[in-house]
């Protein structure tokens, strides 16, 4: 099987070499970072994108009437236009900053949730849900009256349909709130059967697509979804930039979450009145640079294509399945049809953190923990597991690494 | 039952950091290194199972680490143990150097040394490790008792 030969046009070497820290050395040895679904490294492009922005054009946004905050502020809503355009959006103001998906699932909770949705109406979440997305709608159920429901996932790490859809049955599902891909089992959810029976029940639908935007080009006017937030980090863009994209309607519709400046359209002590959307939405400063380095993450990866992309990950991901079968008391977490390049395991004689411990003294970079996922751990009957996770500058050598790794840790421990 | 508090093999809190010092230096193979560490997890009395619970939890990310403490002369004693083998091994090291000593010989003794010594990267912020957290929570009881 040598799939690497399909994939001419995509070069890792070369692509490696755009990732500076990637070079480095760790304890002597060459760093293996299989860390990429936590936060996903740099490429040149995006560090100097942000620098170039401090050194030659940084102001304030969206207020300053001179020419270098006019500069700025194209560069920032530039990031805008770039986001619309990898999503698909059917327009720029559609998309709103936040910090990260915490912020926008945060945001649409407050929101959506106390200003559209009423009490004695549900959400559903998953079973196989990052925390970030269990945790706003509990706060929600607790201060707003709204039922929190919870759609199981199977043994093979998919989410039961049937059981799904059940869940909608009655009508007063107000909002599916689904995560596009597990951070823990790699399954790629079937998000446009989600949106079908959501809508055919009334309820909407948003996807968090923290990891999935990483693998999969999105298309939210294909995919039919009223919301999709994403965070910048594991785009290979910078920390403290996320993105909710919501339909304008429902945009519109939406009290603001958090109030200041740049959300206001005019502000009296008697009264204020709010900016259009997405602006509404954004009190404060935003995060002028990491919007500039999150439009070069985006051009970057438009550039590679997520075609190639996906190809090259589906590849790693099956050879790293393939060679983990071959370790003697390795379990992989869920065997999803569709999945993408996230793999959790376990090895029989090792706690996860000792493996992580050890495969570090290796240079190998893996996570080991709940992944912020204690319900789905629990799910599994496990407390951890470890987790190795690949990005695009991800080598087969370097699952091969991993692999030698595991082994060298089982005897450690026979 | 088994007295489940760690003993002091050393006089004193630096004798005992001196040590394990000693006892590292003589493996130059970090694997070996391990095996050491995790022996000497092994070799912490048995930790009682009606203390592996949630109030005995030190709080930590990735390994689960419990512990209980108890004062007998006007010294501090420490039980402990985690789920996984290294991080045993790290708690026993701990325990090594913190039980048995007077609360203001503990509150004297800095934990850099699982840093000086190699066995963590960072002490204060990573939030994953359980061996961190059971340092703070060591000095937090001494801090009480000291009053």
């Amino acid at each position: 099987m040598n799939v690497m030969t399909n994939l001419v046009a995509f070069d890792v070497t070369r692509i490696r070499d755009d990732f500076p820290i990637l070079k480095q050395t760790i304890r002597g040895k060459p760093l293996v970072f299989l860390d990429s679904a936590a936060s996903a490294q740099k490429p040149r492009v995006v560090i100097d994108a942000m620098v170039q922005a401090m050194e030659t054009q940084y102001a304030n946004v969206h207020r300053g009437l001179y020419w270098m905050s006019e500069r700025t502020t194209e560069a920032y809503e530039a990031a805008r236009d770039a986001t619309a355009a990898l999503m698909n959006a059917n327009n720029r103001s559609e998309i709103v900053f936040t910090g990260n998906s915490t912020g926008a699932i945060n945001l649409l909770a407050h929101s959506y949730g106390r200003g559209v949705l009423r009490p004695g109406q549900a959400v559903v979440i998953s079973g196989m849900e990052h925390h970030s997305n269990i945790v706003p709608w509990q706060m929600l159920r607790d201060a707003h009256g709204i039922e929190l429901r919870v759609a199981p996932v199977t043994d093979a790490g998919e989410l039961d349909m049937d059981a799904f859809a059940a869940l909608l049955e009655d009508g007063k599902v107000g909002l599916v709130a689904i995560t596009h891909m597990s951070n823990v089992l790699g399954t790629i959810t079937p998000a446009e059967r989600i949106v079908k029976i959501a809508h055919a029940h009334g309820a909407k639908v948003m996807f968090d697509g923290s990891q999935a935007i990483v693998h999969r080009k999105i298309d939210v006017q294909a995919l039919d979804c009223d919301f999709y937030v994403w965070t910048g980090h594991k785009l290979y863009g910078p920390t403290g930039i996320g993105v909710m994209w919501g339909r304008k309607e429902l945009l519109e519709r939406m009290p603001p979450f958090m109030g200041g400046g740049d959300m206001i359209s005019s502000v009296s002590y008697e009264k204020s009145t709010w900016a259009a959307v997405p602006h509404k939405f954004e009190a404060g400063t935003p995060a002028i640079l990491e919007g500039i380095g999150l439009k070069a993450a985006i051009d970057y990866v438009q550039t590679i294509g997520y075609g190639a992309m996906a190809a090259h990950e589906a590849s790693l991901t099956e050879h790293a399945l393939a060679r983990l079968a071959g370790v003697d008391g390795v379990r992989v977490l869920g065997q999803a049809q569709d999945r993408g390049g996230v793999i959790s395991f376990t090895l029989d004689k090792a706690h996860s953190h000792d493996v992580a411990t050890l495969l570090d003294r290796q240079g190998i970079a893996v996570r080991a923990g709940h992944h912020c996922a204690e319900p789905l751990m629990r799910r599994f009957d496990l407390d951890s597991t470890a987790r190795a996770s690949f990005g695009v500058y991800t080598t087969h050598a370097e699952i091969d690494a991993l692999v030698d790794g595991l082994v060298r840790v089982r005897e450690f421990f026979q | 039952m088994t007295d489940p508090f760690v003993q002091p093999e050393e006089p004193t809190a630096a004798a005992a950091i001196a040590a394990i010092s000693e006892d590292l230096s003589l493996f130059d193979d970090w694997m070996e290194r391990y095996e050491f560490i995790i022996g000497m997890g092994r070799k912490l009395p048995p930790f009682p199972d009606e203390w592996s619970n949630d109030a005995h939890r030190v709080p930590g990310c990735q390994s689960r680490v419990w512990m209980e403490a108890i004062l007998r002369d006007g010294k501090l004693y420490f039980a402990g143990q985690s789920d996984a083998a290294i991080v045993s091994g790290l708690v026993a090291l701990l325990m090594r150097v913190y039980s048995g000593r007077p609360p203001a010989e503990i509150l004297a003794t800095d934990p850099v040394f699982l840093k000086d010594l190699g066995l963590l990267e960072a002490l204060s912020t990573n939030r994953g490790n359980g061996i961190a957290a059971m340092a703070r929570k060591v000095r937090e009881v001494a801090m009480l008792q000291a009053g």
